[in-house]
């Protein structure tokens, strides 16, 4: 398996540092000469200077026989490209781009990288799940179907407490796959009747989730 | 047609103020109003200040009614980022992209960009006008002779 990590700064840096010690195949491209040389030091010769989104750097690297790009640079922009060439040109199977500013998630899902690793998003993912008695958790976002797996909190005044799932108008394509009542899992048929406090799991279209969240969570 | 141009350095500004003059709806983004200067003084189109890469500075461009995208600044990452997401977010018809490697150029021609190299096309240019003053003069002439 052989690894081209595109972007030496922070990240950059520790993925290197952990793909080595797994023993993997890996070159660190990095256009600052100085830390260059830093990490030559301490890496050995597994860094080359230069700009990942040059088509002679990837030459230089072998990035036709790479298995993974990641490209970790700072700049959404420049990510993006580093991505897009290794794959339009190199064919590199395997592409994953770091996204800076979450906005453009969106963005880099609807073109040609194949994972988008969002710091900003995972890290306010783990601030919502770490912050009790929040009401509705986004647990997971399963990123080909377009679909999220939440959970929720049933409020006294929720229009759904008390009804039958049969009874209920739920958003089209959504889902509740368990209901935690107590010490007690629950898997719910069209009869089972929610009840206040009761922790639903459900999966639902991304689009749907707000609707979701306003038809279970009510202050 | 509604035209948005990202970058007003001299092409930006030039592009923006014939097409302007020509009667179309020009709308300009630059990181710094200083370079809205460049513009001719009879420009009527919007100018933003922003980055183009940021989809809310776009919007404010008016980029969700642009016919055309026209992406100039002086970094072809910045235009290549901007370009696709003019084109996948906004469904913009026409988008172009001045790209100064060649290589990456290439690439995103046959991805289906429009895409101009000024490093290509200058240097074909140039080329072509030292061969054309260095060149034997035409047979007619050396049959004069």
């Amino acid at each position: 398996m052989y690894i081209i990590v595109a972007g030496g700064g922070k990240v950059g840096y520790y993925l290197t540092k952990t793909l080595l010690n797994e023993g993997l195949e890996v070159l660190l491209i990095e256009r600052d000469h100085d830390k260059v040389e830093t990490y030559s030091e301490r890496f050995g010769a597994v860094v080359l200077e230069g700009d990942a989104a040059e088509a002679s750097t990837m030459a230089a690297a072998g990035a036709a026989r790479a298995d993974v790009l990641v490209a970790v640079t700072g700049e959404d922009e420049d990510n993006l490209v580093i991505c897009q060439m290794a794959k339009h040109k190199f064919h590199v199977p395997k592409t994953i781009a770091r996204v800076n500013n979450p906005k453009n998630e969106e963005l880099f899902k609807k073109l040609d990288t194949d994972v988008t690793v969002s710091q900003t998003n995972y890290i306010l993912g783990l601030i919502e799940q770490a912050i009790p008695d929040r009401a509705f958790i986004h647990l997971l976002t399963l990123r080909h179907a377009d679909l999220a797996i939440i959970e929720a909190t049933v409020s006294d005044a929720s229009p759904v407490a008390n009804q039958a799932i049969s009874e209920i108008d739920l958003p089209v394509s959504c889902v509740i796959a368990a209901i935690a009542r107590r010490a007690e899992v629950i898997v719910p048929d069209p009869s089972t009747v929610l009840l206040p406090n009761d922790e639903i799991i459900a999966i639902t279209h991304r689009s749907e989730e707000d609707e979701l969240r306003q038809l279970i969570v009510v202050d | 047609m509604n035209v948005v141009v990202m970058g007003c350095g001299r092409v930006g500004a030039r592009v923006a103020s014939i097409l302007d003059h020509g009667g179309h709806n020009l709308s300009v983004i630059d990181l710094t109003s200083r370079s809205f200067q460049r513009l001719a003084p009879e420009f009527t189109g919007d100018t933003v200040i922003g980055t183009g890469i940021d989809e809310d500075v776009l919007r404010s461009a008016g980029i969700d009614r642009a016919d055309v995208f026209i992406a100039v600044t002086d970094s072809d990452n910045r235009n290549i980022f901007a370009g696709q997401v003019a084109r996948a977010m906004f469904n913009v018809p026409q988008v172009i992209m001045r790209i100064y490697d060649p290589v990456r150029e290439d690439t995103y021609r046959r991805l289906g960009f429009a895409t101009v190299c000024p490093t290509t096309t200058v240097s074909a240019l140039i080329i072509d006008t030292v061969v054309k003053s260095t060149e034997p003069a035409s047979p007619d002439a050396s049959k004069g002779r």
